[in-house]
């Protein structure tokens, strides 16, 4: 429960993407039709609880930890695994995630993840058959990109370059190990390890907290305006309302530096390569009394030919329980020492080149 | 006769210390309920004082940033505290070093999470999203949160920067015991600071439809004498489009905190 940032979250990020990128073998697929379901939805219609002030209640602790990664594996052609695919599936990840790292090498040092109770699989996993969590487009990968989207991605990449090497600069590292944010907020993508969310409503209000960086929406219900089109914020600027036992959320206002452009580090966490014009509207239905069914469009013209679609559920988070503060700034022990480090090694070449010039 | 006279004037005397302690001020204000019937403290809120620069009286002052002049200079207060803070003799001297120091050691340039009861009365507004289980006060400055616990008190399970809070009704007014803090918060720009044993027990109460009265007792034993309060109202924003904004500020001090490490050749 109590997760700081011991190191580098960089080294978390690139072992999801790893378990991102590897694909599932899974024997005789059959390419399936379209159906926009996650394999979770209730049998029956539920009718949720109400708060005191009549909203549908979708409050509590909840994570959308999964090993489903967000697009469906290239070798992998149809959208929903069988039952025992699926468990066959979490096992491989899990068993991946568990691994062993060598002894008195760098990645041991870093994590064990298994060690901290930190790997997903000793904690609650927001299951669901799907084989990837995009549901449209049908064939479960992201749209093709535009062209400006791609001479965009260009750019931002040729930027990076010039910055330097990521342990030139605290600025030039990615924002996970900065501290600043990941892409756990709007939308609710999960993250390698704490995919935890509390969700408390209020009238005219629903307030949902991300564990991870104490990141935390306060959604309004009123039908305001979004802001006006020159504020900028990382996680934009959410407003919700409720249709039947839906609550929907559109986002928009996005700066041009968040998971959704800036940061292409991120890779594999993040909905990347996104303008600062996008728009997300989600869906948030419980289904029932353990799950809530969140779904997820993203309207980018800038940047993908069209919009896309993704779905996960949220699983009551039985195990962990109650949020911990994640003073991850705070404890950023590693931007610092990583510098050194490469300051310090800077400094040794400089001396063994001005040694052999001597010479 | 005289007797019953006393009685009744004592009686009266105690009820108007009572309603006067509880809130602040008389006469005792109700506030609107919930949908389960407890006082209605959801809304958007901030102090309007200078104690997040000096909780004790003190006078006008120039800033610390030549540039910045008037701008941000320091605002005279006539104090927040009762009397004066109790240090321990050892302890009022780190409180100076810490206050001469300040640019150096002050968490809130860092961006660091505030503290309790720091982030109250810190010049950014803070939101409370009240629910029976749990209260959330939800923070601008650098989006710190608290979870208040109503029903499911716990001890601390480690120690943390904005602690652990535990709730409960007394009639209008909100109770929250918080503890298990780092040491590594203070109480405004002048210095004022804790120890990791620091237990806060804050009041609020609603005293009109737009001003809560925000009540604190603070206890520390290795750093103060004895426990000792502060009070303030709290005002509500009642702007039509008043909302938390993102102030993100890690970004706005990685050149302060990191700058030195900078590889010498990059700008």
């Amino acid at each position: 429960m109590t997760h700081r940032c011991l190191v580098s979250v960089g080294i978390l990020t690139a072992l999801t993407v790893v378990l991102s990128v590897t694909t599932i073998p899974v024997a005789g697929q059959a390419p399936s039709p379209a159906a926009k379901t996650n394999g979770t939805a209730a049998k029956k219609a539920y009718t949720p609880a109400r708060t005191p002030d009549g909203q549908p209640d979708l409050q509590g602790f909840w994570t959308n930890s999964t090993y489903t990664p967000l697009e469906r594996p290239k070798n992998v052609t149809k959208e929903l695994y069988t039952p025992e695919e699926a468990a066959a599936a979490e096992r491989a990840a899990a068993a991946r995630e568990e691994e062993q790292t060598q002894p008195g090498t760098v990645a041991d040092v870093h994590y064990d993840l298994t060690q901290f109770g930190l790997d997903r699989s000793q904690n609650t996993l927001a299951r669901n058959l799907r084989t990837g969590l995009i549901v449209d487009s049908p064939d479960g990968r992201l749209p093709p990109v535009t062209a400006e989207g791609q001479k965009r991605a260009a750019e931002v990449a040729a930027a990076r370059k010039r910055m330097g090497e990521p342990t030139d600069a605290a600025q030039n590292m990615n924002l996970g190990d900065r501290c600043i944010m990941m892409a756990n907020t709007a939308p609710m993508l999960p993250m390698g390890y704490m995919s935890t969310y509390q969700i408390v409503q209020a009238p005219g209000y629903v307030m949902i907290l991300s564990e991870r960086m104490h990141d935390f929406r306060v959604i309004p219900l009123d039908g305001r305006p979004h802001l006006p089109s020159n504020v900028r914020q990382w996680k934009g600027d959410s407003r919700g309302r409720w249709e039947g036992n839906t609550l929907v959320v559109e986002t928009a206002g996005y700066n041009s530096k968040g998971p959704g452009v800036g940061d292409n580090s991120a890779a594999g966490l993040s909905f990347r390569g996104a303008s600062e014009d996008m728009r997300l509207t989600e869906w948030f239905t419980r289904v029932d009394a353990d799950t809530i069914h969140y779904r997820f469009t993203i309207d980018d013209p800038r940047t993908w030919t069209k919009p896309w679609t993704a779905e996960i559920p949220l699983a009551k988070d039985r195990i962990q329980g109650p949020l911990f503060e994640h003073a991850c700034h705070e404890g950023n022990y590693s931007i610092g020492n990583m510098l050194r480090g490469a300051r310090a090694t800077e400094k040794k070449a400089a001396e063994a080149a001005a040694k052999k010039s001597q010479n | 006769m005289r007797n019953q006279f006393t009685g009744v004037m004592m009686i009266t005397a105690s009820l108007c210390l009572a309603v006067t302690t509880a809130s602040g001020q008389a006469p005792a204000y109700r506030a609107p309920r919930t949908g389960d019937g407890k006082p209605n403290l959801n809304g958007i809120w901030q102090a309007l004082n200078s104690a997040h620069w000096d909780v004790e009286a003190h006078n006008a002052a120039p800033g610390q940033i030549l540039e910045l002049g008037a701008s941000n200079a320091v605002p005279g207060g006539p104090g927040v505290v009762e009397g004066e803070i109790p240090y321990k003799p050892e302890a009022l001297a780190k409180k100076k070093e810490n206050a001469a120091n300040r640019l150096k050691l002050d968490p809130e340039i860092k961006c660091y999470l505030p503290g309790v009861p720091r982030a109250t009365y810190m010049p950014y507004p803070f939101q409370i999203v009240q629910s029976q289980k749990h209260i959330m006060i939800l923070h601008e400055f650098a989006s710190a949160v608290r979870t208040i616990y109503m029903d499911d008190h716990k001890e601390a399970p480690a120690d943390s920067w904005m602690g652990w809070s535990n709730g409960r009704w007394e009639g209008e007014t909100l109770v929250v015991d918080t503890n298990g803090f780092l040491d590594s918060t203070w109480f405004d720009r002048a210095g004022n600071y804790h120890s990791d044993a620091l237990h806060v027990i804050e009041r609020f109460t609603a005293r009109s439809p737009d001003t809560l009265m925000y009540e604190v007792t603070i206890e520390d034993p290795k750093v103060f004498a004895r426990p000792w309060k502060m009070s303030m109202p709290l005002y509500r924003h009642v702007e039509k489009n008043a909302q938390l904004m993102e102030f993100r500020c890690v970004e706005f001090v990685e050149e302060l905190l990191y700058g030195h490490l900078r590889k010498p050749s990059s700008k």
